[in-house]
């Protein structure tokens, strides 16, 4: 078996498949180096990114499928999935072969895309429900996120829209990324150490912690207990988010 | 001065909960100036531990009331704190939680004092005060109070997304028992009055873009469930007359929660009847996404909605003959009809049949729920329901099944005794 290893990039992974058909490769499959294990049965080939190349496939597939679809391939390629650049490639394969492909969930590689991509989907607006700033004392409402899968660039435009006014920076301590706003525009960057979000609380302005505390009363009075149902509290808010949730941390 | 705010903000939020309305979808208003906020499809930002989502900044400005509603917990005659937020507290508690991400905007409302005109400027100052000093594009929702002016009617629409007058009690009858100081129609007044100005006020955008917005996401209602003797068909009937003849965009029910030992009332220690509740809603849904006409799914022959069942499985079992519908075949409109079968997955099936027949296999993993759907299909496969089952048989083979939601209900009613 042939494998095309890439940079673990997106136009990496469409170089890949420009190069599978340019090699007209019938039988491959496709690893981000991170991933790739090296066995004695299979020819890997590197890939290196060419950003014409990745150009190419994405303009050839304009006009092959709806913008829904095609943000639908790039959503479930932000998942990370082990393997999942197999999926995709076999959901583009058959979009060159066949109009209108998208819709033809009987096909396994189309039905796992749309489901893939709809989770990252509810990663991302979850996202951007859980995002909790706190101000700092140079006026930068930060967050620190660490999301299931790689949300960061599909999240930058809805706090661009938002938050105009405010500099903000959200990072992601998985990945070791953030997007930061300067009132400007929005940029990726990443922090020197490795800041973990637990720092003295000196560096957050004096009004934070009150805010705070305002918040997580609200959250508690809003609640009516007659009510209580924790099962349906932990399916909206599953645990593993509440370590950066200002109202269930502890 | 923190623990003010905090007190006024723990008192004045434990007054506004029973309010259910938390949507801050719907609206229109985009960051077009550089400011603050932004509103699209809705955000729930957190849920509370009784599972309900947590979008707005949900408040009263003040708990002190003139009225003696027996439903209310900040009716006059209760002995509990009474307080009150100034504008300036309000808009700051809503800036600071905005920029925080924690919520998506305001829903204010109010207990009224002095009167109504008294209590409805003071709303409007804060959502005027947040939307031109602060350039607040955030989700406002106010509370119409009715009896007010059409001037500040007027000025209310034309800051805030959403405007909503409670209908509290779904019969009339109800009202005058549990509310006599209030009338429906006062209620009633105030919905129409916005419903015409919204109507105006969208001809005029036609006309010309620059119009200002006024309540793009329009009007919302709520009615209290179990706490007067009313039916299932009481209720979906008013909502389905405020839906036809207001426009409201939804009308929300509000399980009852004790909070008074009212004759007139349930009991404390009642338990709030979650599962009725939530055959509303889903008879809602039917009525404003599926197609249904409220009499097909209440009449008088059959008052309340099954509790055992929701409200379209009933509706397919009294109706048997109109099944069963062929999957490869069938409309849209037949095949959201179907139990089991939603929204997408009826688009999905749609959209699927086109490339390929359809087997119980691909709507599987389509996501329709195939223990109640396989009662009501044929699809391209030799196998299906071939026996002229009965409507009581097929009930019982369904929820012999694994029919989590009632089976639980079940178990939470044995553990009170």
């Amino acid at each position: 078996m042939t494998i095309l290893v890439y940079d673990g990039t997106w136009p990496g992974f469409l170089s890949c498949v420009f190069e599978a058909y340019e090699r007209k490769l019938t039988e491959l499959q496709i690893s981000s180096e991170l991933r790739f294990q090296a066995s004695l049965l299979d020819t890997p080939i590197t890939i290196i990114t060419e950003e014409a190349k990745a150009r190419r496939v994405w303009s050839g597939l304009q006009k092959r499928l709806s913008g829904q679809a095609l943000r639908q391939l790039y959503h479930c390629f932000l998942s990370e999935i082990p393997m999942i650049e197999n999926t995709l490639f076999e959901y583009i394969r058959l979009a060159f072969a066949w109009e209108g492909v998208e819709k033809a969930f009987t096909k396994a590689s189309v039905l796992r895309v749309s489901q893939v991509a709809k989770m990252v989907y509810r990663e991302k607006h979850r996202m951007e429900a859980f995002v909790r700033f706190q101000l700092t004392t140079d006026g930068i409402y930060y967050a620190t996120i660490e999301p299931d899968f790689n949300v960061l660039p599909i999240l930058r435009s809805h706090f661009e829209k938002r938050y105009a006014d405010q500099k903000w920076l959200i990072y992601d301590l998985r990945r070791k990324y953030g997007i930061f706003y300067d009132l400007e525009e929005v940029e990726e960057i990443q922090l020197e150490r490795g800041s973990s979000g637990t720092e003295a609380s000196s560096i957050f302005s004096e009004d934070e912690a009150a805010y705070q505390t305002l918040w997580k009363d609200y959250f508690e009075h809003v609640n009516i207990k007659e009510r209580k149902n924790m099962k349906l509290h932990l399916r909206h808010v599953p645990r593993r988010y509440w370590k950066y949730l200002t109202e269930k941390a502890p | 001065m923190w623990d003010r705010i905090r007190e006024k903000l723990q008192i004045l939020a434990d007054a506004a909960k029973y309010d259910v309305s938390c949507s801050s979808s719907g609206s229109t208003r985009k960051n077009t100036n550089k400011g603050l906020g932004d509103t699209g499809n809705g955000i729930c930002h957190t849920y509370t531990e009784d599972g309900r989502c947590v979008s707005l900044l949900k408040i009263l400005l003040t708990n002190f009331c003139i009225y003696d509603c027996a439903y209310c917990v900040t009716r006059k005659s209760n002995d509990i704190k009474r307080t009150a937020f100034t504008v300036q507290e309000v808009v700051d508690l809503t800036i600071n939680f905005y920029r925080r991400n924690y919520i998506e905007g305001l829903f204010l409302s109010s207990g009224i004092f002095k009167d109504a005109d008294y209590t409805m400027e003071r709303l409007v100052r804060v959502a005027k005060k947040l939307r031109t000093e602060h350039n607040f594009n955030g989700y406002i929702h106010l509370k119409s109070i009715p009896g007010a002016s059409d001037e500040l009617m007027k000025e209310a629409g034309l800051y805030a997304d959403r405007l909503s007058v409670n209908i509290e009690v779904p019969t009339e009858q109800g009202l005058k028992l549990l509310a006599p100081e209030k009338d429906r129609k006062d209620m009633i007044q105030p919905m129409n009055f916005l419903k015409n100005e919204i109507i105006l006020r969208q001809s005029e955008k036609k006309l010309f873009k620059k119009a200002p917005l006024f309540a793009p996401a329009g009007q919302s209602s709520q009615m209290i469930i179990g706490a007067t003797q009313e039916t299932d068909k009481d209720i979906m009937f008013t909502a389905n007359s405020l839906y036809k003849n207001f426009n409201l965009k939804r009308v929300y029910y509000s399980g009852y929660v004790p909070v008074s030992n009212d004759h007139r009332l349930p009991g404390l220690g009642t338990s709030v009847p979650r599962l009725r509740e939530n055959r509303l809603y889903q008879a809602d849904w039917l009525l404003r996404f599926y197609g249904f006409q409220v009499n097909e799914l209440v009449h008088n022959q059959q008052p309340n909605l099954d509790m055992d069942i929701d409200p379209k499985l009933g509706w397919a079992l009294s109706n048997l003959n109109q099944f069963p519908v062929d999957i490869n075949r069938a409309d849209l409109h037949l095949i959201l009809r179907v139990p089991g079968i939603g929204m997408l997955s009826a688009k999905k099936i749609v959209e699927a049949r086109r490339f390929q027949r359809l087997n119980w296999e691909h709507l599987k993993k389509l996501g329709v729920a195939l223990n109640r759907a396989r009662f009501f299909i044929t699809c391209n496969s030799s196998y299906f329901e071939r026996r002229d089952l009965s409507a009581k048989q097929i009930r019982h083979f369904i929820l012999s099944g694994s029919d989590k939601k009632t089976f639980s209900a079940a178990v939470t009613q044995l553990q009170l005794f």
